[in-house]
């Protein structure tokens, strides 16, 4: 009781100002704000929804082009005598597919003319018809109808980023080269298909061949050494810091530095590496190993600190309860709080593995930059990640890299939505249901 | 109003440090379970509890009572170490356990836990089902061995909280899931599983209704043939129901002390008598 209470109530004794008056005339004033209040939210949620289906509009009209590519059919005579006898693999397919293209091409006669040919078709070309004859060796006297890859160029010019109407000096192909190109459209011979090699296939310098799968191959690896080192560490960690370390100015001064480390640009754990990792350890690299490891760093703080988080959320009276029938501090954490706690410690380990998916900066430092056309096969190959291959990819002059480039955005993307399905799906299993 | 300001302002100057209060009544029993002399306990450079001593007999049941505040849950506490559990808190004087000082460092507070059982304000069993509540602890001690062992122990301890008849059906279904009165006597059933022979009870009536309360009660009733207990309360007609003798402290001291019939009937202490006729607390 003050001075307040004993003054409101002496006025509403005295009948001049009712306290429900007051509380009226105020009522209105109170709903405005909570109002106002909503309608910010409601707001900011728009903007960043209308944000992010801009982002994701302008990456998919860009990138679903790129899972098309275009094809152009070519017969091959594959004449006896063609192909090397002891080791068909190293018959010069290059020249039998230049035979084929100057057989549907008779009037090509001048060298300059020739090169403009052939360059309508990819290099890839020749591999294409390595392996179909590799794989059937009886064809070898029969003519092959095959449908090779295009330039890109060509695709471009199919997909409709190269303008015909544009002058010939400013266009990548010739007028020449036009016809050609008319002259397979009206028989029939080109077409767009879905693109197997971008899903199959390494990096390469010719976009037509360049593909996605040695990159997330990379990345695959890469993401299971940050896993299986991180998680354990960053569970165990928490669980000793929050439940076992005691109370004192060394442990105050690690979770300082804990949550230091979770706001250290990803840079310097690159540097880390480099200067550990590499040139002292002298692990290979551009490895997923090494890169792993890496990310193992980063990824660390984010996941003791969730980890902790999840644990200092599990009710003190459950410890208390198990403590209470005589059990030892491990009984208590391993039977009790940590099944409490792990959603929390997943997800806080799944917001980790997402950041260091994304994650390039650290990476450029140990060499998964390197231009890599191998699909790694192991945690010791050189290898890319995805970023990186979207960073190199962003970087490329040709045209037809732009739509790879969002194309492997989308791929980047769709990892990412998975491993969170994931998460949520584990966090379920695991949660308690009463 | 001014009375309340007061009396504030002195119990604070009954908070600054001070010798301890004389105990009234003959803190003696014939036949000790646990002997406590002199504890003090201090949070910090707060002391909670002040030379208390006082002895818990076999198969009695001793009703802790006074305001809040005044440590009895805080001693209560002591007496199976799960102060422990506070950074903060220690604890001088001592307490015997089979004539051991429980605060001495050879002493492992495992075992002792394990035969000094606890049932906390709030029932608190584990997240996970009925047989499980009952069955984990003695697991873990190893006192079972065989499913039928576990199935067993459920069984007895759950016929000893008066649970039996309720849950037998369901025993795999969550024991969260249980009313406030099941949970709190799943919580007890979950104590005497690993045979403790003294069970702290600290106000394990105060989250239940009536109803419920007097199921807690007439269990008591029957556990203390084979149990010692200590129990915490803030109800005078529940201390008086259910113990045989009664422990009243005020502001960390233990004021009084004796039969429950002679504190009620005849309280020598002005405080003790002021509590219970509820002019004070």
């Amino acid at each position: 009781m003050n001075k307040s209470t004993r003054k409101s109530a002496a006025r509403s004794s005295s009948g001049r100002v009712k306290t429900i008056d007051i509380v009226n005339k105020g009522l209105k004033r109170r709903y405005g704000k909570e109002k106002r209040f909503r309608f910010y939210g409601l707001l900011s949620i728009i903007a960043s929804a209308a944000f992010l289906a801009f982002l994701l509009t302008s990456i998919v009209s860009k990138g679903y082009s790129a899972f098309l590519q275009t094809y152009i059919k070519l017969d091959v005579p594959l004449e006896a005598g063609m192909l090397d006898k002891q080791n068909p693999g190293r018959s010069d397919f290059q020249g039998i597919i230049k035979e084929a293209i100057k057989d549907y091409y008779p009037g090509v006669t001048e060298r300059q003319d020739k090169r403009e040919l052939y360059s309508l078709f990819s290099s890839g070309a020749a591999f294409q018809l390595r392996d179909e004859v590799l794989n059937n060796p009886s064809r070898e006297g029969s003519t092959i109808s095959l449908w090779v890859l295009a330039d890109d160029d060509v695709d471009m010019l199919m997909k409709g980023h190269i303008k015909r109407e544009v002058p010939e000096s400013q266009r990548r192909l010739s007028d020449k080269q036009l016809r050609w190109i008319e002259r397979l459209e009206k028989d029939n011979r080109i077409e767009k298909r879905f693109n197997t090699t971008f899903f199959s296939a390494g990096d390469s310098r010719e976009p037509e061949l360049a593909g996605i799968w040695g990159a997330v191959k990379g990345s695959f690896y890469t993401m299971l050494v940050t896993l299986m080192l991180s998680f354990p560490i960053g569970i165990a960690a928490a669980v000793y810091l929050e439940e076992f370390a005691p109370k004192n100015l060394a442990t105050d001064f690690i979770e300082v530095n804990i949550n230091n480390l979770a706001a250290v640009p990803s840079i310097v754990f690159g540097l880390l590496g480099l200067a550990v990792f590499l040139n002292f350890f002298g692990m290979p690299r551009s490895t997923p190993l090494v890169g792993g490891i890496v990310l193992m760093l980063m990824t660390l703080p984010t996941i003791i600190i969730a980890s902790r988080a999840a644990l200092k959320a599990v009710p003190p009276s459950i410890r208390e309860a198990a403590l209470g029938v005589g059990s030892s501090k491990l009984q208590v954490v391993a039977s009790h709080v940590l099944p409490l706690a792990l959603p929390g410690m997943l997800t806080g380990t799944i917001i980790g593995m997402a950041q260091a998916l994304g994650e390039t900066a650290p990476l450029l430092m140990i060499g998964m930059v390197a231009f890599i056309v191998d699909i790694p096969g192991g945690f010791t190959d050189p290898s890319a990640v995805m970023p990186v291959q979207i960073y190199l990819w962003a970087d490329s002059p040709e045209r037809a890299f732009v739509e790879r480039t969002s194309a492997a955005i989308m791929v980047l993307l769709a990892f990412l939505i998975s491993m969170n399905a994931v998460a949520v799906v584990l966090r379920k299993r695991f949660e308690r249901r009463w | 109003m001014q009375e309340v300001v007061n009396k504030t302002t002195v119990e604070k100057r009954i908070l600054a440090p001070r010798d301890s209060r004389k105990t009234i009544g003959t803190i003696h029993v014939s036949k000790p379970r646990m002997v406590c002399r002199n504890v003090n306990v201090y949070y910090g450079d707060k002391q909670a509890i002040r030379n208390v001593s006082i002895d818990i007999g076999c198969n009695e049941v001793l009703a802790m009572i006074g305001p809040s505040g005044c440590g009895k849950s805080t001693f209560l506490r002591c007496l199976n170490r799960m102060n422990d559990t506070i950074d903060s808190c220690w604890v001088t004087g001592e307490i015997l356990f089979d004539d051991k000082n429980i605060y001495d460092p050879s002493i492992d507070v495992v075992p002792l836990r394990a035969q000094v059982g606890m049932v906390f304000q709030k029932p608190n069993p584990f997240p996970k089902s009925i047989y499980e509540n009952i069955a984990w602890a003695p697991k873990i001690h190893g006192i079972v061995e065989s499913k039928s062992d576990a199935d067993e122990i459920v069984e007895t301890s759950l016929l000893k909280a008066g649970l039996w008849e309720e849950v037998k059906d369901r025993l795999d279904q969550p024991g969260t899931g249980l009313s406030g009165g099941q949970q709190q006597r799943l919580c007890i059933a979950r104590a005497i599983a690993v045979s403790p022979e003294v069970i702290l009870m600290d106000e394990p009536c105060s989250a239940l209704d009536p109803i419920a309360t007097a199921k807690i009660e007439d269990l008591i009733e029957e556990l203390k043939t084979q149990y010692t207990i200590a129990i915490v309360t803030h109800s005078m007609q529940q201390a008086s129901r259910v113990s045989q003798r009664t422990a009243f402290f005020h502001l960390g001291d233990l004021i009084e002390v004796g039969m429950t019939k002679d504190i009620f009937t005849k309280p020598s202490h002005q405080l003790t008598e002021d509590y219970i006729t509820g002019r004070y607390g």
